[in-house]
């Protein structure tokens, strides 16, 4: 589904991405690990296509067709999912009129018609559901006056409603109690499919107890440095990352 | 110069300008001459005005209507405003006639006047002299001048002490004309004790030609009075908006404004809030949006005269291509004012990198006891709200869109009429679109719902 070849990105002039290579399939969990600096969030917004980060080398193909040359409004709908690390607030956007907004530009996409009132109400309920999300929350503005965890929830619940083929969690687990990174993990691994595939980028270990990965990858100074299976996360947390580091 | 031209109209057409008008508007005309006559229109050069020359729009071929000839037109037929369905009391203005015919509404409560200046003036002169003229200062605003010079009729709204009207009032003001047009309209808003009315005053230019217009109003709070003044600006761009408005309260009273122009040439907005009693409570708003070579131009001066009043302060302002606003609050807290609560707020959207925002808050305070802030931000749209949303799928423009309507919402919330609310916040969006366009040259202008 995804093939990053030799992807190089910098931001404000400074290179951060030195030559990514990774591939994911449909079905699979990929985590990607590393410590702070090495360029895991640089990684996510290159792949939704935030315009600061500018890619100057190598290539992504999504589902065979250049990312690359896609908007973000057109990769999302062609189904990448980013669930930011720091969710924005957008005061005087009600939540409702964003995801109808949204959901509707998908199937606009897919050459569907909008969704009906009731028909996108009972979505909303049964996503809300699964995540255990309180209904005034969902009745609000955009992320406003939400903590820490209610923004990461929101991001799980946005990617509920949405459907995507690719995930990218963006250090979903960063401010979240075992409580709330219980239920985000749950939410997650229900949204789990043989035709979707989800990246998760994390520092630490914990949430890779819950969100079980197929490979673990670490990123180390804009480079993957070692891949493996999800017994590679658990040297990690006993090790650190200093023994990749120093070979 | 150019006020000769109008004192020269002035004192030839003297005559006819009084037959035309009532004796109790026709007493203030010399010493406003005499005024006129010294300090003239505003200049640029004067600190108030630095960015919008006044003087500049009466340097041209400007017809007076001093024989009031009436203009031919039905306003019901003629004009659709785009507020229908507000459950209003609806009131016409034709340029600054009163319309003499309103429709059979259900009567207004006992003692309540709201109708033409002159018949107020015949009927109740005592309460006439008692108010007309005398908060509009003109000692240092020569527009003002000239609007007490040459007015000969407007809009009154009396409501006697312990009165409240339940229904809104809306009065239109329309602009006709086949010349190019000075136009000068007095409105009085008078509450008694414990009184309570809104008023919604939406303008609109109809013909194609150019228009200046004046504009006083006085509004009178008496105690614990509630008044609520709103005002809607479509016009063409080729209309000069030269708005007064004078606002003196008494204890306890709470007034309600909101200027909202989502279409013009170029606008100026005065207020003059004072506060003379205490406990009294003033919320000005203000919300412009603006584009093309469209000027707005909004001066609050908010006096605290006593001790323990609140007011605030909410203007808004967004402009894309090359338009141009000015804000300017200034806020006086006298010496005696303690406990004063006085808030200011200027927030504006720059959408293009030829628009400018001139923006200055002006704070004189003399108490020190009081709670004084304000806040002022120029800028743009925030980009990571942008692509937050433009990560879930919606397009760039739409997401601007989503932005910039987000961005009027807190000033739109302050319209105590909950229709009128929802009706803005569509017009509003569709201002953004694009969808509401004036068309200079037709009768009726619908817009497309």
């Amino acid at each position: 589904m995804l093939q990053i070849k030799n992807l190089h990105a910098i931001v404000e002039e400074k290179e951060i991405l030195k030559g990514i290579n990774l591939e994911v399939n449909a079905g699979e969990i990929h985590a990607v690990m590393g410590p702070n600096g090495s360029g895991k969030s640089t990684l996510a917004s290159v792949l939704a296509g935030n315009p600061k980060f500018e890619v100057t080398r190598g290539s992504i193909l999504f589902k065979g067709n250049d990312l690359l040359e896609m908007e973000p409004e057109e990769r999302a709908r062609e189904g990448i999912f980013l669930s930011f690390q720091y969710p924005v607030e957008i005061p005087g956007v009600s939540m409702v009129n964003f995801m109808r907004a949204a959901v509707n530009e998908q199937r606009k996409y897919r050459g569907e018609d909008p969704i009906s009132a009731s028909d996108f109400l009972k979505l909303m309920r049964d996503k809300r559901e699964l995540l255990g999300m309180d209904s005034n929350l969902v009745s609000r503005s955009v992320n406003e006056g939400f903590s820490g965890g209610e923004k990461k929830k929101n991001e799980i619940f946005q990617m509920a409603m949405l459907s995507p083929l690719l995930s990218i969690l963006d250090e979903t687990d960063s401010g979240l109690d075992i409580d709330a990174l219980r239920v985000v993990a749950h939410g997650v691994n229900k949204l789990q499919s043989k035709e979707n595939a989800t990246i998760v980028i994390t520092h630490y270990q914990r949430l890779l107890e819950y969100i079980k990965p197929d490979q673990v990858h670490v990123l180390y100074a804009g480079r993957i440095i070692r891949s493996g299976g999800p017994e590679l996360a658990l040297e990690l947390e006993k090790r650190g990352y200093d023994w990749l580091i120093k070979p | 110069m150019i006020e000769q031209q109008y004192i020269d109209l002035f004192e030839r057409f003297r005559s006819e300008l009084d037959a035309h008008s009532v004796e109790g508007m026709n007493r203030h005309r010399d010493a406003a001459c005499d005024t006129f006559r010294q300090i003239g229109f505003p200049t640029s050069r004067e600190e108030e005005y630095k960015h919008s020359n006044v003087a500049r729009a009466f340097d041209a071929n400007l017809g007076l209507n001093l024989r009031n000839i009436p203009i031919p037109v039905n306003p019901y037929d003629a004009f659709k405003c785009d507020v229908p369905n507000l459950s209003t009391r609806l009131f016409f203005l034709i340029n600054d006639r009163y319309y003499d015919k309103p429709l059979a509404n259900d009567p207004l409560p006992e003692g309540v006047f709201v109708g033409s200046l002159q018949r107020f003036s015949d009927e109740y002169p005592e309460v006439f002299n008692a108010h007309y003229g005398q908060i509009a200062d003109y000692s240092d605003n020569g527009v003002v001048a000239y609007n007490t010079l040459f007015a000969q009729d407007g809009f009154v709204v009396y409501v006697p002490a312990n009165v409240t009207v339940e229904k809104p009032l809306q009065l239109i003001n329309i602009l006709r004309g086949g010349v190019d047009l000075s136009v000068n309209r007095r409105i009085l808003v008078i509450a008694g004790e414990n009184a309570q009315v809104k008023l919604l005053v939406c303008d609109h230019a109809v013909d194609d030609v150019h228009f200046v217009v004046t504009q006083v109003t006085e509004v009178f709070a008496d105690v614990s009075a509630q008044v609520d003044v709103y005002e809607l600006e479509e016009n063409s761009v080729k209309v000069t908006r030269l708005n007064n408005l004078f606002s003196e309260q008494k204890e306890n009273s709470h007034v309600v404004t909101s200027g909202i122009t989502l279409h013009n040439g170029y606008t100026r907005n005065n207020y003059r809030f004072r506060l003379l009693g205490e406990h009294a409570r003033v919320d000005a708003g203000g919300l412009a949006i603006c584009d093309k070579k469209q000027h707005i131009d909004n001066f609050v001066f908010l006096d605290h005269v006593v001790p323990a009043c609140s007011s605030n302060e909410l203007f808004k302002t967004v402009l894309d291509d090359g338009a141009t606003g000015v804000f300017c609050g200034k806020i006086l807290v006298e010496k005696n004012a303690q406990k004063t609560q006085a808030y200011q707020n200027n927030r504006n959207l720059l959408a293009s990198a030829t628009a400018q925002m001139f923006s200055k808050p002006q704070l004189e305070i003399y108490a020190d006891d009081v709670k004084c802030s304000h806040g002022l931000t120029t800028g743009q749209l925030d980009e990571e709200a942008l692509f937050y949303m433009r990560a879930r799928g919606i397009d760039k423009e739409e997401a601007k869109l989503l932005l910039m309507v987000a961005f009027t919402r807190d000033v739109v919330d302050l319209v105590r009429i909950d229709t009128l609310q929802e009706r803005l916040a569509m017009l509003i969006e569709k201002r953004f679109r694009g969808e509401l366009m004036r068309c200079g040259n037709c009768n009726v202008c619908k817009y497309a719902d």
